[in-house]
Order: structure tokens, then C-alpha cells, then sequence
């Protein structure tokens, strides 16, 4: 499972208040906390605290002096999304993301290409978040249709079949899960398949439990990345445990500090 | 029309470790030679997905005492010499072409001669002595016999890097400050079980020793005696450690010829089983194969008895690492 550590976003007060005063240790301190709980990337997102590319540029290069974990950089804007590359010192990114939409899909792909980076495709359109299974795998299917005819292999897509929170949208956690089955179906080796995890339990009073209870559903289902809170112990328990269950971790009695171990040593 | 042949060829994400045992004067010990095991990035004998920079290698067993139990077939080789350690030991190393000297410290049992850590240790020092490769030590099997021992041998071996066996799920604590204090490898043991084979691994890890200094023992079945369980964990954990499992990427100890020669098949003389054909070809033979069968599985180092047996096993190993037709 590739875990994504959502915390350093603007969505954040925190965040975004280091972001507008140049605070480096409250953004230093999630970095590192997030590596440590075995993130395989650091998502960055400035959101709406700034338009200013600099800023990302800023943020990356504050983040990257912290860890050597590999980057998510996470803007819908693409001069917001290039300026975050350019800062990168090398290690492996991902472009987070582009939607199914024309246009993006011309501005954003090329610029994961240009940096040898993965791509997170979201399968929001124009319309906006889609609401049905058809919808889904349509725009999952022409991010990836566009991403590989541009050269980036499948094991560099992610595909995102917009996960929406349960409190509002109950319908909607059924389709995602369909979604990622038809997903895995578009290649083999199949690309990435990631949620955005913690929309789901948004506005809920138990959210790690409907958020763990979730990923362990959709991992049956073929996910196998998320953006997430990596903070959360029984979240990650969860993930562990649905590794072993799936078969893809030996079994031993101490299967949870094997999980931590693989984890400390940055990741899988 | 011709037909495309897809490429099915396999590749892997991580090398099994590499474990070389034994030490030279330079490496601080007395060794005239090192053996290295380990090192695959394929599954074995694939030559053609990835490296296999180390052939499997044979060690041969000599025991502290001479063994009664060992049929007349297996015994009649080392009839000479059974007497003395050190001849035994040079026998297999100089006539047999003995990879490293497999060192069982039968005699410590305690339902046996119990014989004292001290006595051990001078064992272990008259093999060092008598031969210039690698040596493994094997204890008896008794948990607090072996704990007793182990702390003496290992210090009267120090800086020889010596693969000291066994440590198991419920006893690796004393063994594993053995071998870092005296900086020798070490053998995990597990029965037949893959789970556990990990947990081993993870306890070893846990106490303080590197992963890469440890060789899985999965326990050995001879030929028709669960062969195939045991082919398929070291098969499932090879396939894990080339996948990035680190805790399953240690290479891979069988014991064939402890096991080979407590079977009837190996042991019945002629008279009781005139129709099996004759004992002296029949245990080498049973023994060879399930040599064969455990170099296909992915070992790496076999232990042996019968001089035959250690010859099929070597030309086999030649053979398959390309070196002999």
C-alpha cells in the first residue's frame, strides 16, 4: 500500500498560517512526524492560503530539508504544479493532480513527463464529481489512456475515483468501489488506484473507524494507494492487517512491527 | 505464420543477502578459504531472469562423537576415521571435496555423554585445526544444554565466523548474543512453517542482529517424507525475499543427510528389503536426489553425509551453474 500523508495542506489552519508567515518548524514537524509514521510521500498542497507558484516552491524546498521522503505536489493550478517540481532536488515526485478535462489533461501530463514524475489523475470533469460508475471509469480510462500515450508506464498512474463523504453522499462509497474493480482491469500490470481517504468520513463523529473500515473494503477491491492520514495507528493497523489478509505480507505473529519496520525504513 | 513468443522472463526487486562465512588472518581468523553464499536476484538456476554470482555449496557432517546410529552404508566411509575429529574432518574436506565441515555437538546432550561446554569447545578447536575451510556448529538440540555450550564455543571460535545453529522461536537470546559478540552468522530455525520462519527472523532482528546475518533453516524432509511441503515454503519464501520480503530474503540451509538417514528407504540393509535393491547404492542415491530436489527449491547450503551423495550433489550443482555439462 502506497500511504500519502495528507497533513501539509493549506485545508490545515496551521498550514496555512505557517505558509503566510514563512513559518518553517510547524511544517518541518508534520514532514517529519509523517516520515517517520512511514509515509512513501509527503503531500504538499499551498490550497487557497496563496496563488503564488513561489510560494509551493518555497513549501517543497522546506518540506525536502526535513525528510528525504519523495513529494506529492498538490495543486489543480499547473504553473502552481510546475513551480513545485522545479524545486524538487531529484527525488521522485508525483504530479497531484489532473482531472479528466481536456485542457488540464494538456497542461498536466506534460509536465509529469518533463519531470520523470507519477501522475494522479482525478476522475472529475467539467461537471464536476462524478456520481455513477460510468463516469468514473470513462474519465479514469482517458486520464490513462492520455498518460500512457504520453510515456508515463502504469506503474506511475495513479487513478482517483473521487471518494466522497458518507455523511452526505451515502451512496456514493459503493460506486468508488466498483469503479477501482474496473479499474484494475485497464492494464496489466494495472495502475495505481488512490483515494483521497479521509473525504469520506468528513463531518462524521467516528471517522477513523469509517475511514479504516473503508480502506480495508477498497483494498479488497484492488486499491492500493491512498493520500491519508498516516497518524492514525488504527488506520494503519487496518492496513496492515489487510496486507497479511490479502496475501501480499507473509503472516508471522509479530505482523504489525514487520508493517513499522518496512515503514521506518522508508516504506515498501 | 510465425508466432510472437511473449517474454515472460521474471525480474525481481531485491537480491537474496549475501553470507559469507568463515574468515581468512586477514579477516582475524584462521581459515585458508571463505565460502560466500546467497546473492540470487532470480529464482534458482534462472540464469536466464537474473544473477546467481554463488553456487550453492556442501558441507559434511562430523560429529563430537562417533555416531552409532549411522548405517553401516554411511558409517563404512568414515570407518577409519570416526575415531578422530580432525581426521574425519580432513577426510571430507581433502578426499570429498567438503565445501565447509558441518560440526554436530551430539555429545553435549544431556540424555547422552553430556559432555561439558569445555569439551565442546575443544571439539570445535580440533576441526579448526584439522581443516581450513568454514565451519558450522550445530548444537545438540537441547535448549539448555545448547545455551551452556554456545557461550563457551563461540568464544573459543572467535573471529573464525563461524554459522552457529540453531536458534528457534522459544530459545535465540542466548545465541544471538553469542554470534554478535563473537561476530559469527547465524541459523533460524522453524518447523516446516513459514510463519514462523518470519516471527524467528523477527526475533532475531528484534534482539539486535542484522537480517543479513541470519540463514533460514525451514527444517528438512527427505525424499517421501513431506520433501514437498518443505519444497514449497522455501519456495514461497524465496519468492517473497526476491519481492522485497528482507525478512525472507536470508539464503536457505537444508540438512539433508540427517534426515536422509533416519528414513527406511536409506536404511534398511538388503535382507530385510531384498526387493528395494542394494543398501550401499540405495541411502547415497536417497540421499542425492533429495539433494537435487532441495537445490531446485532454492538452497543454498546443503548438509550431507555420503561421500557419493556430496559427489552427485556437487557435479549437480556444476551442472546447473553452467560450469559442467
Amino acid at each position: 500500500m502506497i500511504l500519502i500523508g495528507e497533513r501539509i495542506n493549506a485545508g490545515f489552519k496551521d498550514i496555512a498560517r505557517a505558509i503566510r508567515e514563512k513559518a518553517v518548524e510547524p511544517i518541518q514537524e508534520w514532514a517529519r512526524r509523517q516520515a517517520a509514521a512511514g509515509a512513501d510521500y509527503i503531500d504538499v498542497n499551498i490550497g487557497a492560503a496563496s496563488k503564488d507558484p513561489a510560494d509551493m516552491a518555497w513549501l517543497i524546498q522546506v518540506v525536502q530539508e526535513a525528510v528525504p521522503t519523495p513529494i506529492s505536489v498538490d495543486s489543480n493550478r499547473p504553473e502552481v504544479l510546475r513551480a513545485g517540481l522545479e524545486a524538487l532536488d531529484g527525488r521522485p515526485a508525483l504530479v497531484n493532480s489532473t482531472t479528466a478535462d481536456d485542457d488540464k489533461i494538456a497542461e498536466i501530463v506534460p509536465l509529469a513527463v518533463e519531470y520523470g514524475a507519477g501522475l494522479i489523475g482525478v476522475a472529475m470533469d467539467q461537471r464536476g464529481s462524478p456520481q455513477d460508475v460510468e463516469r468514473r471509469v470513462e474519465n479514469g480510462a482517458k486520464i490513462f489512456v492520455a498518460a500512457t500515450e504520453a510515456g508515463i508506464p502504469p506503474e506511475r498512474i495513479f487513478l482517483d475515483p473521487v471518494l466522497m463523504p458518507i455523511r452526505f453522499m451515502q451512496d456514493q462509497a459503493v460506486k468508488v468501489l466498483e469503479a477501482i474493480r474496473e479499474y484494475i482491469l485497464l492494464s496489466d500490470p494495472p495502475p495505481h488506484i488512490s483515494v483521497g481517504l479521509s473525504n469520506i468520513c468528513s463531518k462524521t463523529k467516528e471517522r477513523s473507524l469509517i475511514t479504516r473500515t473503508f480502506v480495508v473494503m477498497a483494498m479488497a477491491a484492488g486499491l492500493d494507494a491512498a493520500i491519508c492520514n498516516v497518524l492514525d495507528r488504527e488506520l494503519m493497523a487496518a492496513v496492515a492487517t489487510a496486507e497479511v489478509i490479502l496475501n501480499r505480507e507473509i503472516y508471522s505473529d509479530d505482523f504489525l512491527k514487520v508493517w513499522a519496520l518496512k515503514r521506518s525504513k522508508g516504506g515498501e | 505464420m510465425p508466432i510472437e513468443i511473449p517474454d515472460v522472463r521474471e525480474s525481481f526487486s531485491q537480491a537474496i543477502y549475501t553470507v559469507t562465512l568463515g574468515a581468512t588472518r586477514d579477516g582475524g581468523g584462521t581459515r585458508t578459504k571463505v565460502v560466500t553464499v546467497g546473492g540470487e536476484k532470480a529464482l534458482p538456476f534462472h540464469h536466464f531472469e537474473g544473477e546467481i554470482p554463488h553456487p550453492p555449496v556442501v558441507a559434511m557432517e562430523v560429529w563430537d562423537v562417533p555416531p552409532e546410529d549411522w548405517p553401516d552404508p554411511v558409517r563404512m566411509p568414515f570407518a577409519d576415521v570416526m575415531g578422530s575429529l580432525g581426521e574425519w574432518a580432513r577426510k571430507c574436506v581433502e578426499e570429498h571435496g567438503a565445501d565447509l565441515i558441518c560440526l554436530r555437538l551430539v555429545g553435549c546432550d544431556p540424555n547422552g555423554e553430556d559432555r561439558s561446554p569445555e569439551e565442546a569447545a575443544a571439539a570445535v578447536k580440533e576441526v579448526l585445526t584439522s581443516v581450513g575451510v568454514p565451519l558450522i556448529v550445530w548444537g545438540c538440540g537441547n535448549p539448555e544444554k545448547d545455551n551452556e555450550v554456545f557461550p563457551v564455543v563461540g568464544e573459543a571460535a572467535a573471529g573464525e565466523n563461524c554459522l552457529l545453529g540453531t536458534i528457534t522461536q522459544d530459545n535465540y537470546k542466548t545465541l544471538v548474543a553469542v554470534a554478535t559478540a563473537y561476530k559469527h552468522k547465524l541459523i533460524a530455525e522453524s518447523p516446516v512453517d513459514i510463519n514462523i520462519a518470519k516471527q524467528v527472523n523477527i526475533l532475531a532482528m528484534d534482539a539486535g542482529y542484522p537480517l543479513e546475518d541470519l540463514v533460514i533453516y525451514p527444517s528438512t524432509g527427505a525424499l517421501g517424507y513431506g520433501i514437498e511441503y518443505v519444497y514449497s515454503i522455501m519456495e514461497r519464501a524465496r519468492l517473497a525475499g526476491l519481492g522485497g520480503d528482507k525478512l525472507m530474503a536470508q539464503p536457505i540451509l537444508c540438512d539433508i543427510g540427517r534426515e536422509v538417514w533416519g528414513v527406511k528407504e536409506a536404511r534398511a540393509p538388503r535382507e530385510e528389503q531384498p526387493e528395494w535393491g542394494d543398501a550401499e547404492l540405495r541411502g547415497p542415491l536417497w540421499e542425492a536426489t533429495t539433494a537435487y530436489m532441495y537445490l531446485l527449491a532454492g538452497a543454498d547450503i546443503l548438509v550431507m553425509r555420503h561421500p557419493e551423495a556430496v559427489r552427485a550433489a556437487k557435479r549437480a550443482i556444476r551442472m546447473l551453474m553452467g560450469e559442467e555439462q
